[in-house]
């Protein structure tokens, strides 16, 4: 297992770069670094991926036109449509407001997933450290924004009695609600790495078989599943914000209710 | 029917009589055992990931084939179908790349080695 890996060249660039600024900054804190690499490749991938993503959203933003809109900006703009439309689908039209962490959870993840079939790059990804981050992030993304919408005690009264459910139950129901969103944050993470590190596991085995040819089917599944996993990420974690910013239907005096979005299915 | 299930009731009744003829001798010391151990996570490993291949294929299997039957009644819903199903398989594989990931550790890390 040792002998597939080898050092990247970027990472070692980095490294050699900012390696001791880090590692007196991080000495001085009481950080020990063990080892001769400081910032963690994985780490040098995803500010590739920031910094990466700044400069294009700048050079985009710079070329802006309504009438004649270059490629860059086209495509730019369907990602965003996709993504909003999905959370105005999920949502209803309150969920706009959701865009950022959402759509740029979107971009990152699938950036990542697509950069281990670079030659030079890893994906982020394959390391559990990212994974968990998305996750926990979402998690704590979507706790706090259904406090805000339903304020604390309509937020704990809604994890305590779920609609339809009697309120004798209600101690059991809360223990079992928050053994849910515990396995939220652990199948969202564990779903994403296993996915991205099993792949990438199976094409250094199949590297170590015969060379360039024999890891290329797998590269193109690789791609798949690198997008389709970057779109079933942000479909839960919209789900997973509907479940917690959906308000009760209510009806205002001509009868019409309340505008919402579509019922979601149980997901664990 | 009755007949049947008394058939399997004596089968699994004999097997049970019989289990010690096929137990091996027990392994003799202690490092011996931590081998056995080793030898067997890989083993478990691969029978783990077997059974989680093969029962999550029909698992999404049946999720395809109902997807597919409600598009063929009901073209037009086929886009929210889809999603449904896109979904559905997803969470279904996840549960399979969670045994792949315990086989994995089993197998790279070898947290069993003596």
């Amino acid at each position: 297992m040792e002998k597939l890996e080898h050092p990247l060249l970027i990472v070692e660039w980095v490294n050699a770069l900012l390696g001791p600024l880090v590692r007196s900054i991080g000495e001085r804190m009481g950080f020990h670094f063990t080892g001769h690499e400081v910032i963690p490749p994985y780490l040098v991938m995803v500010m590739l991926i920031v910094a990466g993503l700044t400069v294009l959203s700048l050079i985009v933003r710079s070329r802006l036109s309504v009438e004649a809109p270059g490629r860059l900006q086209i495509v730019m703009e369907d990602a965003v449509g996709a993504v909003v439309g999905l959370l105005e689908e999920w949502i209803g039209p309150s969920g706009r407001n959701y865009l950022p962490l959402i759509g740029t959870l979107g971009i990152f993840i699938l950036s990542a997933n697509y950069m281990g079939l670079v030659p030079g790059l890893m994906s982020p990804t394959t390391s559990i450290n990212v994974t968990l981050g998305c996750a926990l992030t979402t998690w704590v993304y979507y706790h706090s924004q259904g406090i805000k919408a339903q304020g604390p005690i309509g937020y704990l009264k809604h994890f305590a009695m779920p609609p339809g459910s009697p309120v004798w139950m209600a101690p059991l129901m809360f223990f079992i609600e928050i053994i849910s969103h515990l396995s939220r944050v652990l199948s969202l993470s564990l779903r994403l790495f296993g996915n991205i590190f099993g792949e990438e596991m199976v094409i250094l085995i199949l590297f170590s078989l015969v060379p360039f040819l024999a890891p290329l089917p797998m590269m193109v599944l690789g791609l798949v599943t690198g997008g389709l996993q970057a779109f079933i990420f942000v479909l839960l974690s919209i789900i997973y914000l509907q479940g917690a910013v959906a308000v009760e239907h209510h009806e205002d005096e001509h009868g019409h209710e309340a505008p919402h979005g579509r019922e979601a299915p149980a997901a664990a | 029917m009755n007949k049947r299930l008394v058939m399997t009731f004596a089968l699994v009744m004999a097997a049970g009589i019989f289990a010690p003829v096929f137990a091996q001798a027990p392994a003799g010391g202690a490092t011996a055992t931590a081998d056995v151990v080793a030898k067997w996570s890989i083993i478990t490993a691969g029978f783990a990931l077997a059974f989680a291949a093969g029962l999550g294929a029909l698992a999404q299997g049946r999720g395809v084939s109902a997807a597919a039957e409600a598009i063929a009644r009901n073209p037009g819903a086929a886009g929210d179908i889809r999603g449904a199903l896109i979904l559905g398989l997803v969470l279904i594989e996840s549960l399979v790349i969670y045994v792949l990931l315990i086989s994995l550790i089993l197998f790279f890390v070898n947290p069993f080695k003596p």
